[in-house]
C-alpha cells in the first residue's frame, strides 16, 4: 500500500510530464479501440449488406458458373431443378440469369454483365420492381457507379448488344429506369439489371438461370444435380480476407502508436532512475530493500498506463458514443476498398474488445516500466546517496 | 564480543577498487559506542568518516574485520535484514537533507512509521510529537521546496527520531546551514540525545558540531588517530 501511495504521489508530482506520457499512451489505446471497432463495424455492415442485396442465405450456382471467368458464362445456364423452381415460384428464392453484353452509351463501347432478375422478387433488396414495365426498350436498372462510369442517368436510352444461345448477335435499345444507390460494388459496377423473362427470351434461354439466391430464412434445399450450393462462408470469404488485410494495416498503426507511447514511458523511466538516485538511496536508508525500490519505480511506470486509461476515457467515451449514434462518414477514397460498405460505418464496441486492448496496454506499459529498473538491482545504497549509479 | 556496546567495530577495513588501483578508506578501525553517546568522527575529507558511518548504518559492508550493531554483524546481514535494521533501529541525517520531494513535512516524517506498519492513530501522534520536538508543528503541511535549509534539516531530524531509534547517524548535518541554524539544529539534537537516550554519531569537520560533542574520534587516512572524551559544554560555549 505504501508503494502504491508513494508511486501515485511521485507520478502526480511529476506534473505535466506524467500527463503527456499518459496522453500519448491514451492515443494508442483509444486509436486501437477505435480501429478495431471500425473494423468490426465494417465487417458486420458489409456482411449484412452483402447478404441483403446479393447473397441471401446462400446461392445455388449452375455447375459451370465461375464469376471470375467471363468466357465460361455462355455455358453457365441451365433449367432449374424442380425443387428450386418450386422455391422460386413460392418467392422463397429468386433466379438470376447472367450473360455477357456490350452497351454503347453515347457512342462508346462498354462490356457489361446482363443480369436478369424477377421484378416481383423479394429475396434481395435490389429495387427490381422498377423493371416491371412494358415498353419497346428494355428497362434497365443500374447502380450509381455504373451510371457514373458510363455517363448514364435515368431516362437515358442506349444500345445493348448480346449473343443469343445459338451464337448469333442481336441488339436493342435499353432505357435506364432507375439509378440505384447501393454500397455493394459487385451488383453495381459494369452491370445492367433487366427483367428475367425478357432476358431469357432475348437470349433464347427460356426457363434457364445461372444462379438461384435463397431467401434469408430459407434453409439449404439439399444437393441439386448440375448445381452446386455456395454457403455464406464461401460467398463472404473474399470480404473476410479483405477485412483481414485492412486489420493488419491497422495493427501496424496501433503498433506504431504503442511504440511511441512506450518509448515515452521507457525514456521517463530511464531519466527518472538517473535523476532520482539520491531519492533511491534515501529510501534504502529509511528501510526500503532494493526489491521495494524496483517495485516502486515499476509501479510508477505502470501507473502511466492507468492514467492513460483515465485520460483515454475522458475523451474516448464521448467520441465513441457520438460515432456509435451518428456513424463515421467514410471519405470518398474508401470506394476503392473493394468490399461493400455504406457511406457511414457504425463502430461495433464490445466489453471484450475494450478490456482486451486496455489490458494489453497496461501489460506492455508495466513490462516497459520494469525493464530500466533492473539497473537498480545492482545499486549500492552508498552510491545512490552520493547520486551515483553503481 | 561485549554486548554492553551498542556499536562495536573490530579491525574494520574498507578497500575500494578504482580501476586497477585500490583505495583503503578504513584501516583496522576498532571502536566501541555505548547507548546515549554524543560522539563525532572528525577528520578531513577522505579520512573515512562517511565510510565508517555507512558501515555502521548497514548501508555498506566492511572488506575486512567486523562491525556489530545492536548485536548484529553488519557483514553477515542479508539485504532484507540490513533494511530491517535501518528501518527499526537507525536514523539517518544527511548533509543535503534528502527529504522526499513529493511528500509534505508531515508525510516525510511519517514515512519510516508507514514502513513499520504502525497503526494510523499511533503514527499520527508520533509524527506530531516529532515535529513538535524540532519546533515545526506549524509547517507540517509544507513541502520540502517550501522550507528553508534549516527547516528542511529539522524535518530530516524529526524523520530520523520519529521511530525512536537507538542510533542516529548524522553525516555533515550542518554543512548546508548558516551558523544560527547550525546551532539551533545541534541544540535540538543534544536535547533529543538527553531526552531519548539515543546514541548520536556524527561525521563532521565543522567546528560548530565539534563544540557540542562529548566524544571526538579523529580519523586520519582511515585510521583512528585519537579518541578522546570531551568535557561538557558550558552555557558560554566553552568547556569546563
Amino acid at each position: 500500500m505504501i508503494l502504491l501511495r508513494l508511486a501515485v504521489k511521485n507520478l502526480l508530482g511529476a506534473g505535466i510530464r506524467s500527463w503527456l506520457n499518459a496522453f500519448v499512451i491514451s492515443l494508442a489505446l483509444v486509436a486501437s479501440i477505435w480501429n478495431q471497432s471500425l473494423l468490426l463495424g465494417t465487417d458486420e455492415q458489409s456482411r449484412r449488406a452483402s447478404v441483403e442485396a446479393e447473397y441471401g442465405n446462400g446461392q445455388y450456382w449452375q455447375e459451370s458458373y465461375d464469376p471470375l471467368d467471363p468466357l465460361s458464362l455462355d455455358s453457365a445456364q441451365a433449367v432449374l431443378p424442380e425443387s428450386l423452381e418450386r422455391m422460386v415460384s413460392q418467392g422463397r428464392a429468386t433466379a438470376i440469369l447472367v450473360t455477357q453484353a456490350t452497351i454503347y452509351p453515347q457512342g462508346r463501347m462498354r462490356s457489361v454483365l446482363l443480369k436478369g432478375i424477377d421484378p416481383a422478387q423479394k429475396v434481395l433488396s435490389i429495387p427490381s420492381s422498377v423493371l416491371d414495365q412494358e415498353s419497346e426498350e428494355i428497362p434497365a436498372l443500374i447502380g450509381t457507379r455504373m451510371a457514373k462510369a458510363a455517363g448514364l442517368k435515368e431516362g437515358d436510352i442506349f444500345t445493348v448488344r448480346w449473343r443469343e444461345a445459338g451464337g448469333a448477335f442481336n441488339a436493342r435499345e435499353a432505357r435506364v429506369v432507375r439509378v440505384m444507390r447501393t454500397s455493394i460494388q459487385s451488383i453495381d459496377v459494369n452491370q445492367l439489371w433487366v427483367p428475367l423473362d425478357r432476358l431469357q427470351k432475348m437470349t433464347g434461354l427460356e426457363g434457364q438461370a445461372t444462379l438461384v439466391v435463397m431467401g434469408r430464412d430459407v434453409p439449404w434445399a439439399g444437393p441439386q444435380k448440375g448445381w452446386s450450393f455456395k454457403d455464406l462462408d464461401f460467398l463472404l470469404k473474399d470480404i473476410r480476407q479483405l477485412i483481414q488485410t485492412k486489420s493488419i494495416g491497422r495493427l501496424v498503426m496501433f503498433g506504431i502508436l504503442m511504440l511511441l507511447g512506450m518509448l515515452a514511458v521507457f525514456d521517463t523511466q530511464v531519466l527518472s532512475i538517473f535523476r532520482r538516485r539520491k531519492e533511491m538511496g534515501t529510501l534504502m536508508a529509511l528501510g526500503f530493500t532494493r526489491g521495494q525500490v524496483i517495485r516502486l519505480f515499476t509501479l510508477e511506470g505502470a501507473l502511466h498506463g492507468i492514467l492513460a486509461v483515465v485520460v483515454g476515457a475522458i475523451y474516448g467515451i464521448p467520441l465513441m458514443i457520438y460515432f456509435y449514434r451518428h456513424g463515421y462518414v467514410l471519405p470518398s477514397s474508401t470506394e476503392g476498398f473493394g468490399f461493400s460498405i455504406g457511406e457511414k460505418i457504425f463502430p461495433v464496441l464490445s466489453v471484450g474488445l475494450v478490456l482486451s486492448v486496455t489490458l494489453l496496454v497496461l501489460a506492455v506499459t508495466t513490462v516497459v516500466s520494469f525493464l530500466p529498473t533492473r539497473r537498480i538491482a545492482k545499486l549500492k545504497p552508498t552510491d545512490a546517496l552520493r547520486g551515483r549509479l553503481s | 564480543m561485549d554486548n554492553s556496546y551498542l556499536i562495536k567495530t573490530e579491525n574494520l577495513s574498507k578497500v575500494y577498487s578504482m580501476g586497477r588501483s585500490q583505495i583503503r578508506a578504513l584501516n583496522q578501525v576498532s571502536l566501541n559506542f555505548r547507548r546515549g553517546e554524543f560522539a563525532g568522527l572528525v577528520g578531513p575529507s577522505g579520512s573515512g568518516k562517511t565510510t565508517l558511518l555507512n558501515i555502521i548504518g548497514s548501508l555498506d559492508i566492511p572488506s575486512q574485520g567486523s562491525a556489530q550493531v545492536m548485536g548484529l554483524k553488519v557483514e553477515e546481514l542479508s539485504h532484507r535484514q540490513a533494511a530491517a535494521l535501518r528501518n527499526r533501529h537507525i536514523g539517518f541525517i544527511f548533509q543535503t537533507f534528502n527529504l522526499l520531494p513529493v511528500y509534505t513535512a508531515f508525510e516525510n516524517v511519517e514515512f519510516p512509521l508507514l514502513l513499520q506498519r504502525m497503526p494510523a492513530a499511533e503514527r499520527k501522534k508520533a509524527v506530531q510529537d516529532a515535529l513538535e520536538w524540532v519546533g515545526l508543528s506549524d509547517r507540517a503541511k509544507s513541502r520540502p521546496a517550501q522550507l528553508s535549509g534549516g527547516e528542511s534539516q529539522r524535518v530530516a531530524i524529526a524523520r530520523a527520531i520519529v521511530k525512536r531509534p537507538a542510533i542516529l547517524l548524522a553525516d555533515e548535518p550542518t554543512a548546508n546551514l548558516d551558523a544560527e541554524n547550525s546551532h539551533h539544529i545541534l541544540r535540538t539534537m543534544e536535547q533529543l540525545n538527553r531526552e531519548l537516550g539515543a546514541t548520536f554519531l556524527f561525521a563532521t569537520h565543522d567546528e560548530k558540531v565539534i563544540g557540542y560533542l562529548r566524544r571526538k574520534i579523529i580519523l586520519v587516512d582511515g585510521k583512528v588517530a585519537r579518541d578522546e572524551a570531551l568535557s561538557p559544554l558550558q552555557p558560554d560555549g566553552g568547556r569546563s
